[in-house]
């Protein structure tokens, strides 16, 4: 009964689509989840675009580029919405991407000029902790002193791939002593985000690798302030999220439409409470209290994204032999 | 008739080779003539009745009788008869809705007997299926046997280790030793005046 | 035995099962092919592959053999004692092979981790406190899943000793050591290979746990280096190679093993009652009592601490919370109806040809991530992968549940043809009245043991749905996995019980239902 109401219910799904036109966009998985942005931004854009928009959720950013790969240019997708800064350079060298004519008022640490992807949220990565916690301010003292940190794989984790450009770019060559110095620190290393600020939260290590943007989660949703992020002297490495049309899709209006609706207010006042990050364009009635609390990193690091595969490789190994040990 | 001879001899194994569950490594079976030697056993003449595992334990009386006649157990209302009168034959009035669980050592050897009787088969074959019980309910279920093949015509071939079975109801005995299996011989005559075998085997 | 094998063979026939086993191997093998196949060849992998490769054979090997090694005392205690709440116990004991990884991870960690209860209690004792993370953390966790299937196996064993047997060693008045010598070592000896072998081949692909608390990159597993080429390096052929390797690992342990092991598998056993006089010495009561107190301690702890976690949210938990354990049982559901439909056949083409549970056995060692890759790219040319996601996802978790499915059901199988075969053909049964009027009834306990390993299993298995996720059909598991994402920790938490709650009792009903009026 269940796979017959199951069938029907395809069969409804393709007969409407006959009627309205469909814009699909392939997002990661949190994204489209009931918790996420997802729902109220389905919401708001079928509202105005007479078409069906529908979400397909693939892990994380890194197995959405890796699915897109897998399908080449028979993809059905139109929309690819979730890459960040450190993959758009592997997404461009697929060429399935085209451009796209957004311009708008970036609220951005950095000129934003990328022809083929629309930047739609950033963060800055950050250790969080207890509120209070005598927290070291750098790497190197962090090193030094006998704080515990929960961080992620770089293999399996955007956050940690995060982590190690972050280490790189702030010390460069010296970027492997820092790994060296930090390995008694690590209380372990995890498969994604979820797990090391589980772990933290569990109380398994005095920070966890996260966003400047957590606490306000906590502040917000859980009316708790006594997590806060730790404010690092060489400025924190950003992670900015971005969205491209693909060169293949059958809609292309529909797409361009959906990218200027991603820069625009209701796109945008739905990120900051639903996807925690800051919205790249900022909405009229500005952020939350909450977000005013947090902690405004004074440098904002980024490798530009045609260097970020090579550092990134190099960047890895380092990390390997100096933990592996 | 009976086989009689000591254990290991290859009673059993004779046995088995006439019901078709073991291949004879040389030599035919035959049957009025016919060659049955490849036949699978339920389409050969015989009933039988094995040492144990002879009835369903999750199956009522009545359910392992009806196997006999239909072993799909799709039972006609004439099937059911039928089942209600081998069972009524072999003393079991009344207690056909019983599982062999709920019934004694000697009725569920009944029950057995009940299915040979609706398989109609020429030749039954009886593989020691007594020798759990005491001597005087044995001897009830010889006798009963005996009977029920008076009655059907059939012929009756068992094996025992014990002569005196063979004398109680079988005119002829064939002896089984060291592997051989002798001509059968009159019953009486073979117990008065024994071979050498057969004397080892007796220790007389 | 072989002819008596061919008797109930007629069951089945060997051809279902034949082509069952075909079907498996193609869901299992087809998919790396087509992997290999995209990737257009292999891709050699590199000396940090091969490094993962040994850390995972360590790992697996070591935990299988602590887990058994475990397993004999507790198995023992079980079989040879009788107390009030002893089945509740052997169910309860199942519980952490069902959970999903992380939920399971996190109650570990609520008692072993850095604060956790017996950290607190060493150092208000003033003794040094202990760190879980590194390999004993990883073999630590292995253990905590897989001890109570290694019990549960080698309890059969136990229990499928006749009891005559163990009333000839009373009667001859040996002590306890004599009948470990005669009469238990045989039957371990019997038991034990299938138990490691099964264990090791659930530690091979074992991924997230080693990794959570491997405490670092050089507890990488052959899983994570399959991740990397895949998601990092997009490497396809190196991916593939990888999952072949796991896969030849564990044929050969499964060949090794299926050699060594005579029958004796866990067959759901009758469970008697059984008065055992060599063990009635006060010291070996202390002995029995103490194992399963440490045992139950240390199992159930966890448990115990998820169950904390997670009590407060389990009331109010979010609507779609609701909807996705509805969504699980329906998948649980109808990958039980295929375990059953494809275990079944196999155990009875295996009566004739053992090596078919090695095929089995292929289901838990393979590469999640490659079968789900490898199903997508054959799937995806067709028709929209994420139509399929729940009957893939019920395919996949079937296959992972059929191992031991067969395990439960050959054993059994074996002795209903010794004891009913030569009937069966003296009364001229056909092969379906076999199936249907001797074999389903007599292996009822069997068929509903496994129907409720398999439920409940595809009820904490994430399996492949997230590579096909949709956003309206996400199972529990994969909601768990986004309540987490969304900063919703407790939440998570109380799904995490919820799913607990539904696998044991599904679990629960379905191998009561099989013992239900079953009274022969």
């Amino acid at each position: 009964m269940k796979y017959l109401a199951l069938a029907t219910g395809l069969f409804a799904a393709t007969t409407a689509v006959a009627e309205t036109p469909t814009l699909t966009i392939y997002t990661y998985d949190s994204f489209v989840s009931d918790w996420g942005p997802g729902p109220a931004v389905e919401e708001a854009f079928e509202k105005t675009c007479e078409c069906d928009l529908k979400f397909v959720g693939t892990g994380d950013g890194a197995s959405l580029l890796a699915r897109l790969r897998l399908e080449g240019a028979n993809t059905d997708a139109d929309i690819v919405l979730g890459l960040d800064t450190g993959l758009t350079a592997a997404a461009s060298e697929t060429g399935l991407f085209a451009p796209h004519s957004v311009s708008a008022e970036y609220d951005l640490p950095i000129a934003w000029d990328d022809p083929l992807f629309v930047p739609f949220d950033w963060g800055y990565f950050a250790f969080v902790a207890e509120a209070g916690f005598d927290a070291p301010t750098n790497f190197r003292d962090l090193a030094a002193s006998d704080t515990t940190i929960v961080i992620q794989d770089p293999r399996s984790s955007t956050p940690g791939l995060g982590l190690l450009m972050w280490v790189k770019t702030a010390y460069g060559d010296e970027a492997k002593d820092i790994w060296a110095g930090l390995s008694d620190n690590i209380v372990t290393v995890t498969k994604g985000w979820s797990e090391a600020y589980g772990l933290f939260l569990e109380g398994e290590a005095d920070m966890a690798l996260s966003y400047t943007t957590s606490p306000a989660y906590h502040i917000i949703a859980e009316d708790d302030d006594s997590k806060a992020a730790v404010p690092f002297d060489e400025g924190h490495y950003m992670q900015i999220e971005v969205a491209g049309k693909l060169a293949g899709t059958d809609q292309p209006e529909l797409a361009d439409k959906f990218l200027s609706f991603v820069t625009g207010e209701e796109f945008q006042s739905i990120v900051p409470t639903t996807n925690w990050m800051y919205p790249a364009v900022m909405p009229q009635g500005g952020l939350p209290d909450a977000f005013g609390t947090l902690i405004k990193p004074e440098k904002s690091l980024l490798v530009p994204a045609d260097e970020a595969d090579e550092v990134r490789d190099r960047a890895l190994e380092e990390w390997l032999r100096a933990l592996s040990r | 008739m009976a086989l009689i001879g000591p254990s290991g001899a290859g009673k059993s194994t004779l046995l088995n080779v006439i019901a078709g569950f073991f291949p004879p490594v040389s030599g035919r079976v035959l049957w009025d003539g016919q060659d049955i030697t490849n036949l699978p056993p339920a389409q050969r003449k015989c009933g039988i009745l094995f040492q144990d595992n002879n009835l369903f334990p999750h199956f009522t009386a009545k359910r392992n009788v009806g196997l006999g006649i239909r072993p799909d157990l799709r039972l006609s209302a004439e099937d059911h008869q039928e089942v209600a009168r081998a069972l009524d034959r072999v003393g079991l009035t009344g207690l056909g809705g019983r599982k062999p669980a709920q019934l004694s050592g000697g009725q569920q050897v009944r029950v057995a007997l009940a299915r040979v009787l609706v398989q109609r088969k020429p030749l039954v074959l009886l593989d020691e299926p007594f020798a759990a019980l005491g001597p005087a309910l044995k001897a009830e279920m010889l006798d009963l046997v005996q009977a029920l093949m008076t009655e059907t015509g059939a012929t009756l071939l068992m094996v025992s280790h014990d002569p005196l079975d063979a004398q109680r109801i079988a005119p002829e005995t064939i002896l089984v030793a060291d592997g051989r299996a002798s001509a059968p011989c009159d019953t009486k005559t073979l117990l008065a005046t024994p071979p050498e075998a057969l004397r080892r085997y007796l220790g007389t | 035995m072989a002819a008596r094998a061919v008797a109930i063979n007629r069951a089945g026939g060997g051809g279902p099962g034949l082509i069952a086993a075909a079907f498996v191997a193609a869901v299992i093998l087809g998919p790396v092919a087509a992997v290999l196949w995209r990737a257009g060849g292999g891709g050699w992998p590199g000396p940090a592959d091969w490094a993962a490769l040994r850390f995972t054979l360590t790992q697996a090997t070591l935990s299988a053999l602590i887990s058994v090694a475990l397993a004999i005392p507790a198995a023992r205690a079980l079989a040879r004692r009788r107390f009030a709440g002893r089945r509740i116990l052997i169910t309860a004991l199942g519980a952490p092979f069902i959970l999903p990884v992380i939920v399971a991870v996190l109650g570990l960690l609520a008692v072993f981790g850095r604060s956790g209860a017996l950290n607190t209690v060493l150092y208000a004792a003033g003794l040094p406190t202990m760190q879980i993370y590194g390999l004993h953390g990883v073999v630590l966790a292995h253990v905590f899943f897989n001890l109570p299937l290694a019990t549960r196996i080698i309890l059969q064993g136990w229990q499928s000793i006749p009891a005559e047997r163990f009333r000839l060693t009373a009667s001859l008045g040996m002590n306890a050591g004599q009948v470990m010598r005669h009469l238990e070592w045989p039957m371990l000896r019997a038991v034990i290979p299938g138990a490691l072998m099964v264990i090791f081949a659930i530690c091979l692909s074992s991924f997230a746990v080693a990794l959570t608390l491997g405490g670092g990159p050089s507890a990488t597993t052959v899983e994570l280096a399959i991740y990397q080429a895949f998601r990092f390096d997009f490497d396809l052929g190196r991916a593939a190679v990888l999952a072949c390797i796991q896969l030849s690992i564990v044929t050969v342990a499964a060949i090794l093993a299926l050699r060594v092991a005579q029958s004796g598998g866990f067959g759901a056993g009758l469970d008697r009652s059984l008065r055992r006089f060599d063990a009635e010495t006060p010291a070996l009561r202390l002995l029995d009592a103490g194992v399963l107190l440490l045992v139950a301690l240390f199992l159930l702890t966890p448990m115990a601490a998820i169950v904390m976690r997670g009590g407060a949210a389990l009331l109010d938990l979010p609507g779609a919370v609701w909807r996705a354990a509805g969504i699980s049982l329906a998948v649980a559901g109808a990958s039980m109806a295929l375990t059953l439909a494809l275990a079944l056949p196999m155990a009875l083409a295996a009566l004739k040809r053992p090596m078919i549970e090695a095929v089995g056995l292929l289901g838990i060692a393979a590469s999640p991530l490659v079968i789900g890759v490898g199903l997508f790219v054959l799937i995806n040319p067709w028709t929209n992968p994420m139509l399929l996601a729940l009957p893939v996802t019920a395919l996949v978790n079937a296959v992972m549940a059929l191992p031991f499915a067969l395990r439960v059901m050959t054993p059994q199988l074996i002795d209903i043809n010794s004891e009913f075969g030569n009937l069966c053909d003296s009364l001229g049964m056909s092969p379906r009245d076999r199936l249907r009027l001797v074999v389903l009834p007599r292996l009822r306990r069997q068929l509903g043991f496994a129907a409720g390993l398999a439920a409940a299993l595809s009820i904490g298995d994430l399996g492949v749905i997230a590579l096909f996720a949709d956003p309206e059909i996400a199972t529990l598991p994969l909601q768990i996995l986004r309540l987490m994402g969304a900063y919703r920790m407790a939440d998570a938490a109380g799904a995490g019980l919820l799913l607990l709650v539904l696998s044991l009792s599904v679990f629960w009903l379905l191998d009561q239902g099989g013992r239900a009026d079953s009274d022969a």
